[in-house]
């Protein structure tokens, strides 16, 4: 049995080389110790994202439905889930959709966190509270913020269309939710208003690491304004604004709880994206193989955005 | 003892307070006016649910701008037909930090402090790229894993399914915390006879008490908020977290929103007591687990 735990604990996880003096508790025994303190975390993620990745791929060979919940067969079929689920008209629209929606998602957020983040650097009464303020919005349900959103946007009784009543150069009222033309505005709108208090946090801490000696000895050569964001804020910002952009591309692909919160996917699958679409192949129509084929589609356009995103960036920061 | 405090402070305190207590904050009242200005629209859409809420019952024509004819009656609605399910979320939620702490704190620490050499890397890389992993392809899986074990409808499943946000979060950011830990006081108490376990349960994990407050508020909050897993790893009405409740509220036609919004209100409470209670910590905890990784 010793002989087990020095080969897990030396051959396993040990890197070459000897202890540090202190961690003189570092041999066979200790090393196991210490490694166990590693086991959960490890196994907790393997089951919840390894094994949920691994089952969706093979999954998505699957004719996998409610019959295969009671016989326990899932017959393979090879990419027949894949051509049914790109050969679905709802599919161009989703991936559309998906493009669309994050696209204008990380502009909105991102220029406007960025916005407010810079302002909010700027040394003022009050600001600390309101900074503090500014998260409230991100810690809601986002299921309740879709709900006030939808009474919000209402076409008929909606305090967003009564107000655009009393201006006198708008004919109408838009039917925000109910609209094949507007809803995914709509839903985008509400997108980008939950992403701001994170934006603009993340964007705010970036700010606070940049040293005030800089922009001192900026000024002296008169890169004050737009020139000092320019030329210092901007390029020292660069590692944050990599992480913001990445982490929300990454989310905003997956979101779920805001577009069936606020529309279903609907009017006529107007706010249908991979994602949702994804949820009603498994879930309403219990096609679960052609979900995991969707599911996986969206992993590979999360992947490839990351890596090519992460490619492009650390060329631009080396040189 | 003594010297971890600094620390302690300087992770959870942030940079700001230490700076504006030495240069006093100059007056520039266009700039609070304007930054209240900001603030308030973007926080319009909650005065807007609690005003919704305060609104006589069967209000489904314009709400007024102000509750002026206050009524508790959405909250009496809302307390009757959700109050349940309030209390499943609040199990599950409480259950979900217990468990991702015992799962993550162990793990952060020994990132931070064992020599692993390069598996500390490839671990925290695969950490991070659980965040790419959409939500929906989990459940999929989850959904006929839960369905084989008998874990649908249970708040076993939720809790282990609602951490998966948690987890990962909780790891990164104590991990960058306890960096900050000197190896020499851990070290002493090695000197005094503890193992490895004696020293992380009471040397490592008292000094790392706010960043061990910070994490499990953001647990509490992942796992409140979560809708995914409600909507598609429960089946019955006998187990409803709040979210779920609310979806099924805002999913037929709706003629009276305001007891919906007295549930999202309530909702939504933990989030407010949050930000009263430990705002400091959530601001601190925000920019450190994100960025410092």
């Amino acid at each position: 049995m010793t002989s087990t735990e020095v080969r897990v604990g030396s051959g396993g996880l040990a890197p070459p080389g000897p202890a540090r003096p202190a961690r003189r508790r570092s041999s066979g025994r200790g090393r196991l110790v210490q490694v166990a303190f590693l086991i959960p975390a490890a196994v907790y993620l393997v089951l919840f994202f390894g094994y949920p990745v691994v089952k969706n791929i093979t999954m998505g060979f699957q004719e996998y439905t409610t019959r295969t919940f009671y016989t326990g067969e899932a017959p393979w079929v090879g990419f027949a889930n894949y051509v049914t689920a790109v050969t679905d008209p709802v599919f161009d629209r989703a991936l559309l959709n998906t493009g669309l929606f994050t696209v204008g998602s990380i502009l909105g957020q991102f220029t406007i966190g960025l916005a407010i983040a810079l302002f909010f650097h700027r040394r003022f009464h009050l600001s600390g509270v309101l900074r503090s303020l500014l998260l409230l919005p991100w810690l809601v349900p986002m299921i309740a913020a879709s709900a006030v959103w939808r009474w919000i946007l209402d076409t008929d009784h909606g305090v967003l269309n009564r107000t655009l009543d009393l201006l006198p150069f708008l004919d109408g009222r838009p039917a925000w939710l109910t609209s094949t033309t507007l809803a995914l505005v709509a839903v985008i709108i509400v997108n980008i208003w939950l992403g701001i208090p994170f934006n603009a946090t993340i964007l705010y801490g970036g700010l606070q690491e940049i040293p005030e000696e800089l922009y001192e000895a900026g000024s002296l050569d008169g890169a004050t304004g737009a020139r000092a964001f320019r030329h210092i804020t901007w390029p020292l910002l660069r590692g944050v604004v990599t992480v913001v952009l990445v982490l929300g591309v990454v989310y905003t692909l997956k979101v779920l709880d805001v577009i069936l919160g606020l529309t279903n996917g609907g009017p006529a699958n107007a706010t249908q994206t991979i994602s949702t679409f994804s949820y009603h192949m498994s879930f309403r129509e219990f096609d679960f193989g052609v979900g995991a084929a969707l599911g996986n589609i969206l992993v590979l356009i999360s992947l490839v955005f990351a890596i090519v995103y992460l490619r492009l960036n650390r060329r631009a920061i080396d040189e | 003892m003594s010297a971890a405090v600094p620390i302690a402070r300087r992770a959870a305190g942030g940079d700001t307070a230490g700076r504006a207590s030495r240069v006093p904050t100059p007056r520039r009242p266009g700039h609070t006016i304007l930054g209240v200005i900001i603030i308030a629209v973007m926080l319009f859409p909650l005065y807007w649910m609690l005003n919704v809420s305060l609104q006589p019952a069967g209000n489904a024509s314009a709400t007024p701008w102000l509750p002026l004819d206050l009524s508790l009656d959405g909250y009496r609605t809302a307390l009757a037909e959700q109050g349940g399910n309030l209390v499943t979320s609040l199990i599950i939620s409480l259950g979900a930090v217990v468990f991702s702490l015992l799962i993550a704190a162990p793990a952060a620490y020994a990132l931070a402090h064992f020599r692993f050499g390069k598996w500390v890397v490839v671990f925290l890389f695969a950490v991070l790229t659980t965040q790419m992993v959409p939500g929906i392809v989990v459940a999929n899986a989850l959904y006929s894993a839960y369905s084989d074990l008998g874990l649908l409808n249970t708040y076993v499943g939720l809790i282990l399914a609602d951490s998966a946000a948690g987890i990962p979060f909780s790891i990164i950011l104590m991990r960058a915390f306890m960096m900050g830990i000197p190896a020499s006081i851990v070290e002493a108490a090695y000197v005094d006879g503890a193992g490895p376990v004696r020293a992380f349960v009471s040397v490592v994990l008292p000094i790392s008490r706010n960043a061990l407050i910070t994490s499990a508020l953001f647990i509490f909050l992942f796992a409140w908020g979560d809708f995914l897993f409600a909507l598609t790893l429960t089946t019955s009405e006998s187990m409803r977290p709040i979210t779920l409740g609310l979806y099924s509220y805002i999913g037929g036609f709706v003629s009276d929103w305001s007891p919906i919004m007295a549930t999202a209100v309530l909702s939504s409470l933990p989030a407010i007591a949050l930000l009263v209670l430990a705002q400091r910590y959530v601001a601190a905890g925000v920019t450190g687990g994100a960025v410092k990784s």
